[in-house]
This record gives structure tokens, C-alpha cells and sequence, in this order.
């Protein structure tokens, strides 16, 4: 997957969770937990759904590392390799 | 012959309509079987049944808004024979011999798909007010679809927001009027419960990782144990304490609003199978699917506002409840920390009382494998 099609399937998980959100009102790089109505039981959601989509580990340790849309991107990106 | 009854679903109900009956004349159910669906100006219900027996004859028709109390349905109980059909009409005069009317129609059912209806419910459509274009005119999920991003859709949803809003209301102001609260607070130390939680999280895949919220829910219903004047339901100018601990948990709706349906039983339940049932109640309340048990018995409630950032919640008594329980968000400096407080009602339990159940709660947190 490219880094566009992963931005894109994030994307998806996230509204799936949050469908009152318009991704086009979401800005890359800035924190989601900011900009989306997210609480604890969102957030694991959000992962699980992504752990899921991607097949990868996310270790709870690296949750501080998946706190923008970019940041998650890259990290899937990386981790999916 | 068994009546089933419209519940009351919470103070906050004096009515519901009736969406869907999910039984038939004829049908066998046990206790516990969900039977009908029922609209409150909070949710949709899915109302379950309290005792064994046979459908007999359903009496409410679906579209139809009833007070709390009306008998929906009859069923016959377990033993019972089934009544006597009427006696058949004797041979009519001659004179009177008119031509016989035409049966009156059934009343007309509006036909709409499982998937469609749950589709409704989570895009906040009222199906009832649609037209169907599927098969025999049933509403389908792309007729759902349509009306949600019909412009109309917006006062629907607005409608829903705003009843919630009067229901809301209504309970709350009944609570400030009739019980005498007083609050508590406590910071109660996390530094063991999260070093446990992170270390227990670290070897569990992801799907199966526990929140701190599971945490509170049990150590709050332990602590009722202890305390059981924290527990239960003020009536008729008594106290009933309630023998198990069925925690209401606050569950911030999307769209606005909240609810607080239980989890049962939560003195008995393993972290991780509360973890499963906090997740599922969770999905169920904001997908409008929650059961009559689940809206109608909580007998405390919990709610954890730490997650928008304030320090401690100070909440209002879900009547005829006698505690609420509220935690702010973790503080990380110097070592991680959260206000526990507490709102009780003075006509069941004075404040000494309250300060040793609260510490109570703080002592279980600090022992979080034990919980």
C-alpha cells in the first residue's frame, strides 16, 4: 500500500468510528485527539480497527507515536512493510 | 393469563412508541427473550419479558405511543389453558340478517428491514415517517440513506437531540428537587493501578487490552458492597437497598446527549469480562440497541469525565438512585493521580459515610490485582 492508500483506509477506520467527522475539515498534522471527539474506548476502537485493517502489532508503548494522521500513516506504513 | 406491561425504562420515562413487536401470536418465550422494540425519548429499548409462556394475543400495534403500565400483550403461563374461544354466535333473526361488513383491515404495519431499521437508528432517521420503495413497500437501507441526506433529515435528528434534551432534564431537575445532595472528593493515587494496567496490557493482544474505567467500575462496586447505602433505590419515602451491584455507566451519545444503562452484576465480574461488557454496552448505547434491563435497573451510577480533560466531576443523582460516582482525569506529576468524588443522598447516607465508601474505593485501587 502506498502512503495515500493508507491515509485513506485511517481515514475510513476513523470515521467509521466518528462519523460526524468530514475528512476534508481534518488537518494531517495536527493531534486527532484534538480535532475528533475521541474518548479512551474510541481510541482502542481506532486501533483495533487498524491492527485489524493492517495486520500489525501496536504495542500500547507506541500509542504516543500515533498522535497525527501522518504520524499514523507512517507508522502503519512502517510497520506493514 | 400473563399481561406484559410497557416498563418504565428510567424516571426520565412516562412513554414510549412502540417500534416493532419482535414475537407473534403462537411464539414460545422464555425469560429474558427480547420481545418488542420501544422508542424513548432517549433510545430505542429492546424490551425483554420476565416470565415463561406462550404469546397469545398482541394488543398494542406498532406506531402506537402508550403511557408506562399499558398491557401490550397477553400470553398464556406456563399451566395455564389457553381461554375458551368465544362462543360461537348464535343463528342470526332474519330481520337482522345485513350484509355482513367487511373485516376491518389490519392496522397497517410499516415494513421495514432489520438492517434498515438498525441504519435508521444510527443515522438518527425515523423509518416511520418514510416511504418504502423495497418489496410490498418495506423501507430499505437505501431508502434510509436517501432521507439522511434528504435536507429533512436535519430536524429528525435535531427532534431526537431535543427530546433527549426535555428527558434529560425532566430527571435531573426531579433529582435536584427531591434529593438532598452532598458531595465528596478524594485524589486517590494510580501509580499502582497503572504500572498493573500497562504491565498487564503489555502481554495482551490488542483487542484484548483493558481501560482504567474497568478499574473503577469494579473497585466502586466492591466498595457498594461494603457500603450497601450507596447501592439502590430510593421509593415511597424508603431506602431498598439492592443486592446486587448493577453499575449505570454515563455513555456520552455522538449526536448529544447521554445515557447511563448498566452493566449487571459487577461485584462478580473478572476485569476482563467487564472490559468485553463496558466495550459492547458502549457500541449497543450508541448504536441505539440497548435492552429494558440494561435502561431500567442501574442501582449506581458511574460516570468518567477525565477523558475532556477536567480535573473532577461533581454529577446529579440519577433518581431514584441514591450515589453517583465521578472521576476527573489522570494527573501524571508527580505520579499518576485522579479525583474520586462522590454526590449521595443525605436522607439515606450522611457524609461520614460517604468519606469512608469513597475511601473505600481509593483502598481497592491500590490493590488492582485483587479486583
Amino acid at each position: 500500500m502506498n502512503q495515500d492508500e493508507v491515509r485513506k483506509a485511517v481515514l475510513a477506520e476513523l470515521m467509521r468510528i466518528a462519523p460526524e467527522l468530514e475528512a476534508g475539515d481534518l488537518v494531517a498534522g495536527k493531534l486527532l485527539r484534538d480535532q475528533v471527539d475521541l474518548d479512551s474506548m474510541d481510541w482502542l476502537n481506532f486501533l483495533v480497527a487498524l491492527h485489524e485493517r493492517f495486520k500489525v502489532e501496536i504495542p500500547e508503548a507506541d500509542y504516543a507515536k500515533l498522535g497525527t494522521l501522518d504520524q499514523v500513516t507512517a507508522y502503519l506504513q512502517a510497520k506493514a512493510r | 393469563m400473563i399481561e406484559f406491561k410497557l416498563p418504565s425504562l428510567g424516571a426520565d420515562m412516562d412513554e414510549g412508541k412502540l417500534l416493532e413487536w419482535k414475537v407473534k401470536p403462537g411464539d414460545k418465550v422464555k425469560r429474558g427473550d427480547l420481545v418488542a422494540v420501544v422508542e424513548t425519548p432517549k433510545a430505542a429499548v429492546d424490551i425483554e419479558i420476565w416470565q415463561d409462556g406462550v404469546v397469545h394475543e398482541l394488543i398494542t400495534q406498532p406506531g402506537t405511543t402508550i403511557p408506562v403500565g399499558t398491557v401490550m400483550a397477553r400470553l398464556i403461563g406456563e399451566g395455564e389453558a389457553p381461554p375458551a374461544p368465544a362462543p360461537a354466535p348464535g343463528p342470526a333473526p332474519k330481520a337482522a340478517a345485513a350484509p355482513a361488513l367487511p373485516a376491518a383491515p389490519p392496522p397497517s404495519r410499516h415494513a421495514v428491514s432489520p438492517a434498515a431499521r438498525q441504519h435508521a437508528r444510527e443515522l438518527g432517521v425515523d423509518v416511520e415517517q418514510l416511504t418504502g420503495t423495497g418489496p410490498h413497500g418495506s423501507v430499505t437501507v437505501e431508502d434510509v440513506e436517501k432521507a439522511a441526506r434528504a435536507p429533512k433529515a436535519a430536524p429528525v435528528a435535531a427532534t431526537r437531540t431535543a427530546e433527549m434534551r426535555k428527558a434529560i432534564a425532566a430527571a435531573m431537575s426531579r433529582s435536584k428537587r427531591e434529593i438532598p445532595h452532598y458531595y465528596l472528593s478524594e485524589t486517590v493515587s494510580l501509580e499502582r493501578a497503572a504500572a498493573w494496567l500497562e504491565a498487564e496490557n503489555a502481554r495482551r493482544p490488542l483487542p484484548e487490552r483493558m481501560l482504567m474505567a474497568v478499574l473503577y467500575l469494579k473497585a466502586v462496586a466492591l466498595a457498594c458492597k461494603a457500603y450497601p447505602d450507596m447501592n439502590g433505590h430510593y421509593v415511597d419515602n424508603a431506602f431498598r437497598p439492592a443486592a446486587s451491584v448493577h453499575v449505570g455507566v454515563a455513555i456520552s451519545l455522538r449526536q448529544g446527549g447521554l445515557i447511563a444503562p448498566a452493566i449487571h452484576e459487577v461485584e462478580k465480574l473478572p476485569l476482563p469480562e467487564l472490559m468485553k461488557k463496558l466495550a459492547d454496552l458502549v457500541k449497543r448505547a450508541r448504536a441505539g440497541s440497548l435492552r429494558s434491563s440494561e435502561m431500567s435497573d442501574p442501582t449506581i451510577t458511574v460516570t468518567n469525565l477525565g477523558e475532556g480533560g477536567v480535573q473532577a466531576v461533581f454529577g446529579i443523582i440519577y433518581p431514584p438512585q441514591v450515589a453517583l460516582v465521578g472521576f476527573g482525569g489522570v494527573s501524571r506529576a508527580p505520579t499518576p493521580a485522579v479525583v474520586a468524588s462522590l454526590a449521595a443522598d443525605h436522607r439515606v447516607s450522611d457524609g461520614h459515610r460517604g468519606a469512608l465508601f469513597l475511601a473505600g474505593i481509593a483502598r481497592l485501587l491500590q490493590e488492582p490485582e485483587k479486583l
